[in-house]
């Protein structure tokens, strides 16, 4: 059996988000507010991945996230595979849907925007799916992401 | 109650009955119907312009009239939030105009105020009273607005009045012109939008006098200096805008010449005395279409 294989073995309940860009484990720890996670959490990083090269996996034990909060990692890493685990099993494999609202994910470019110079959360309606193509619900600039 | 943030948030029916809410106040501009009410202005951005306009508006309604003419005397200079200052000012007035210098600011204000805003300009965003004076003013001189040709001039890239104009005649089947320097070329964003809603258009980068003679309305905008990375281009172009009365010798009987003023020199000022001139007019026009436009925020009949 492969160390990834028991990684994802030992996890008895649970989420396991696989496929993740070596680089993007700490953001997506931070968009998912694992740091204030109560419950186990096993971060790995620099694995070999056939797919991507070097992967991360982050398993978190007796979690299972939300569509809106799966939906946060749309923009930074929508390739990401969430492994949901129950009684050892992988009962169900979620992939990211891009939303058709983003609040507090993006951040405007418009440095004139309300949103950057008031205590509030930015708020983007997705216009291209495809074309991962925003356009701020304030200013009104579009953006590609 | 509802805000005004946006013309892109009017419907066809809207705009229609919003111009003949203002045509019966220019019939009749001195009615009480806001009588008790109190209406605040909040110019985080001066405008003297705008902001008489609107108080004169409000105060021909009846209402009184709260609020500052600049940031400099308002709260959000000792870094009080734009929130915290709609909630402030929300306790005390029926009804927000506001005009702030950052993009968006009236959206956000209309989400958080339990009294309805009206966007009197936010940055390079929006300005809806401005359109719908745009709008009286073509309607009021044309008669119409189905089927107008209308000419675009000076500067299409930054002129947010020229962009919202394009919106709000959507509805209406124009054949629009786009004359500008190529540095101020109408934005692709807008040529798309013209597209996809089946709006006609054609692009010249000089202002001929074939072009004007093929014209209902002739819409000037400001040259700026400033909006120039080159100004060896300015240089070159910008005696290519001067609208001159000699220019206005074969036009169409019914051709208007609009602008959102002030001016800085693209209309000569021999222009002033010809019967197509109609600047001066229009923005008088705004007087009644803001009286409208408050009444209709504050669902009063207007
Ligand atoms: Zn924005």
């Amino acid at each position: 059996m492969k160390k990834e294989e028991l990684l994802v073995a030992a996890l008895e309940n649970g989420t396991v988000i696989d496929h993740i860009p070596s680089e993007l484990v700490f953001k997506i720890v931070d968009l998912l507010d694992l740091q204030h996670e109560k419950r186990s959490v096993t971060i790995g990083y620099n694995l070999e991945s056939e797919k991507i090269g070097r992967k991360g996996i982050i398993k978190v034990a007796d979690r299972f996230f939300s569509d809106e909060e799966i939906s946060r990692l749309s923009v930074t890493a929508p390739n990401v595979v969430l492994n949901i685990i129950r009684n050892y099993e992988v009962v169900e494999k979620k992939t990211v849907v891009i939303p058709d609202e983003l609040h507090g994910i993006v951040r405007c470019p418009n440095p004139k925007c309300i949103s950057n110079n008031e205590p509030m959360a930015s708020f983007f309606h997705v216009i291209d799916k495809g074309e991962r193509l925003l356009k701020c619900h304030y200013c009104e600039k579009e953006l590609n992401v | 109650m509802h805000s005004l943030v946006t013309i892109a948030d009017l419907s066809k029916e809207k705009l229609l009955s919003l111009l003949a809410s203002a045509a019966r106040f220019e019939a009749e501009p001195n009615r009480k119907t806001l009588d008790g009410r109190v209406v605040a202005t909040l110019f985080f951005e001066p405008s003297t312009r705008t902001r008489l306009s609107f108080e004169t508006a409000a105060n021909r309604l009846g209402a009184r009239v709260i609020g500052f003419s600049d940031a400099a005397t308002s709260s959000s200079s000792k870094g009080e939030s734009l929130k915290d200052t709609i909630m402030m000012v929300s306790n005390y007035a029926d009804l927000i105009v506001m005009r702030h210098h950052l993009e968006g600011a009236a959206r956000y204000a209309s989400e958080v105020s339990p009294v309805p805003i009206i966007n009197a300009g936010d940055g390079a965003n929006q300005h809806p009273s401005q359109t719908m004076l745009d709008l009286y003013s073509i309607l009021k001189t044309q008669g119409t607005l189905e089927g107008l040709d209308i000419c675009l001039v000076g500067d299409l890239k930054y002129g947010r009045t020229v962009h919202s104009l394009i919106m709000a005649m959507r509805h209406f089947h124009p054949l629009f012109h786009f004359v500008a320097p190529t540095e101020l070329a109408m934005p692709a964003e807008y040529k798309l939008y013209c597209h996809e809603h089946g709006i006609d258009y054609t692009e010249h980068t000089a202002l001929d006098e074939e072009l004007i003679t093929g014209t209902d309305i002739l819409y000037m905008t400001r040259v700026q200096r400033e909006r120039f990375t080159d100004l060896m281009e300015y240089e070159r172009v910008k005696n290519v805008y001067v609208l001159r009365a000699d220019m206005l010798r074969h036009t169409r009987p019914n051709l208007r010449i609009l602008h959102p003023l002030p001016r800085v020199g693209e209309i000569a000022y021999d222009v002033d005395n010809c019967p197509q001139a109609y600047y001066f007019q229009q923005a008088k026009n705004g007087l009644f279409v803001r009286q409208a436009l408050i009444c209709d925020c504050l669902e009063i009949e207007g």
